[in-house]
């Protein structure tokens, strides 16, 4: 496959990724995912021990799903929105039909009343299906630098 | 005694000699806050430190904190657990740094005092001084000046410090039903998960007092009764030790039912307010007790979660009048198999920072601590249930939030 279409379609895929959870399009954001999919959002700590355990863990797009519904109509908590600035992403080799990916971010918080903050950096591990277009995770690990997560955490990452 | 605070010695006073009347001014007076460490965090209680399994091997050790006052848990070459102030002797440095490690003796980076792993000191840089001039003077003695070591217990897997000659014994401490609850839920080697820390923005007793309220589990949190998931739970009990301090609450779940309730309701087509993946939820009776819910909380600064089939150890360390750390940490056990191991990861998404069922309280101590601001000259209404801390058969109670108030008066001495 052609390796500058490949790099063109992960890009997009990531910038279409943060856009969808920035501009609060979230019931788009499991469509992002194929179906048997991995996501989790775990620390650099935990993920360097090994530990398998994470804040967020989905085994299947359902979960997903389940993970929107709930912060729509059964999760309380004030409202706020995030801003991801995604880095430079590297495409680390891929077959015909997967590439692998990483990429280095951070969260901005913006609560209802303005207040802003650092919410989170961290990297994202992929691995990204390449046989239908436009591209889907098979598997996201976001791995926050920091194991402290302020307050609480319903967004995804 | 300043007229708006705590006074100095006795706190801040309390409208009557009773539990239910809560002044707000407990959350947001910093003289509270000083009396809180001296008087509980280093009074005659117990803390939870670590799990054995942190510091299975001699040299291990984890620094972490009673309250505010910085501690080292070590394990010793005899196999034994020590615990002491994580403060140079020499001028107050903190000796270890880093979360957890293993070294052969722990030597302080300013002027490389060095102890062994019991916190006796066993080496002063230039003792004799260099080329026979400087030095300590020939009365000072090593031994005069070992780290003060802390008491330390363990029970099921859990090591527990007190600053504190005079407190009781650990399982006095909790007593037997506490204990009994504990041993309920590490009743076989437990390993860890994963852990993580959420950062609260309220003072932390209005996130202890939260996890022994019953009250609130089923109108903050929507979760369940959304997802329509709870209705074949069966209501349980909470218990109270003597002290108050202590306490844990139970609910019962008829999980077979419940499996084959939403096995068959995922098929109907009004399902649509019915989880996609009910993986989250799909549990084990793995007490063989019926027994879905048990929060446990040991004063002042511990609690013991199983909600199904996750297990967890939270722990409070305050971090200011208007701040606290909970650091979760989410336990295995040794006889997990692979589908176990892949049912409690799954049902993590239950609690934590992200906890379908507990994010809520990662913002509710915080809007509390917002509103109190230089408006905390009333009291809280602390009556579900009755007046005192007693034991109950139901859980629409505040009992337990009462049994807080209790130890923690006995303690501050108001």
């Amino acid at each position: 496959m052609d390796d500058l279409a490949v790099r063109l379609g992960v890009h997009e895929l990531i910038a279409a990724y943060v856009d969808c959870i920035d501009e609060d399009r979230l019931e788009e954001w499991p469509d992002f995912f194929v179906e048997q999919c991995r996501y989790l959002i775990t620390s650099r700590a935990s993920h360097e021990a090994g530990l398998p355990h994470g804040v967020v863990y989905a085994a299947s797009r359902g979960m997903l799903v389940d993970r929107v519904t709930a912060l729509r109509r059964a999760n309380i908590f004030e409202p706020h929105r995030y801003r991801h600035i995604v880095g430079p992403i590297s495409v680390e080799g891929s077959d015909a039909t997967v590439a692998q990916a990483h990429s280095n971010f951070i969260a901005v918080r913006i609560m209802h009343d303005g207040e802003m903050s650092l919410f989170a950096a961290g990297r994202y591990l992929d691995r990204i299906d390449l046989t239908s277009k436009p591209y889907r995770f098979i598997e996201r690990l976001v791995v926050l630098d920091s194991q402290k997560i302020d307050t609480l955490l319903v967004i995804p990452l | 005694m300043s007229e708006l605070g705590a006074d100095p010695m006795r706190g801040v006073p309390w409208p009557s000699n009773g539990l239910s009347e809560v002044p707000f001014r407990l959350y947001t007076d910093p003289e509270q806050y000083r009396l809180e460490q001296e008087r509980i965090f280093k009074g005659p209680t117990w803390s939870f430190l670590c799990l054995a399994t942190e510091i299975a091997n001699p040299g291990d050790y984890v620094a972490t904190t009673i309250g505010e006052t910085a501690v080292i848990v070590t394990r010793d070459g005899e196999g034994r657990i020590n615990a002491f102030p994580n403060r140079c002797v020499h001028r107050g440095n903190l000796l270890c740094l880093e979360r957890q490690g293993n070294v052969k003796e722990i030597k302080c980076i300013y002027h490389g005092w060095t102890y062994d792993l019991t916190g006796k000191l066993t080496g002063v840089a230039f003792e004799r001084g260099v080329k026979r001039q400087g030095g300590m003077p020939p009365e000072f003695r090593k031994d005069e000046h070992d780290l003060a070591p802390l008491r330390v217990a363990e029970l099921a897997g859990l090591v527990f410090g007190s600053f504190r000659r005079d407190a009781p014994d650990l399982e006095s401490y909790l007593g037997p039903q506490v204990v009994g609850g504990i041993k309920r839920v590490l009743n076989r080697p437990a390993h860890i998960l994963g852990r993580s820390t959420q950062v609260l923005p309220n003072n932390w007793k209005l996130y202890f007092e939260n996890t022994k309220d019953t009250y609130h589990a089923s109108i903050l949190h929507m979760f369940l009764t959304t997802f329509r998931i709870n209705r074949l739970s069966m209501p349980g009990g909470i218990h109270i030790d003597d002290s108050g301090g202590h306490h844990f609450s139970q609910a019962k779940l008829d999980y077979a039912a419940e499996d084959a309730d939403y096995k068959r309701e995922g098929l109907r087509s009004d399902s649509d307010m019915r989880l996609e993946d009910p993986s989250v939820i799909e549990s084990v009776d793995e007490y063989g007790d019926g027994v879905s819910v048990q929060i446990l909380t040991v004063f002042p600064s511990m609690i013991l979660q199983q909600i199904r089939n996750t297990i967890a150890v939270r722990v409070i360390h305050p971090r200011g009048l208007e701040k606290t750390e909970l650091d979760w940490i989410h336990l295995g056990f040794a006889d997990d198999d692979e589908t176990m191991t892949e049912r409690r990861l799954r049902q993590g998404n239950l609690v934590g920072a992200a906890g379908y069922i507990s994010l809520e309280d990662g913002c509710v101590g915080g809007l509390v601590q917002r509103a109190l601001r230089f408006n905390d000259d009333d009291s809280g209404v602390v009556m579900m249930g009755g007046y005192d801390a007693q034991s109950q058969p139901f859980r629409s109670s505040e009992a337990a939030i009462r049994g807080f108030w209790k130890k923690y008066r006995a303690l501050i001495g108001d």
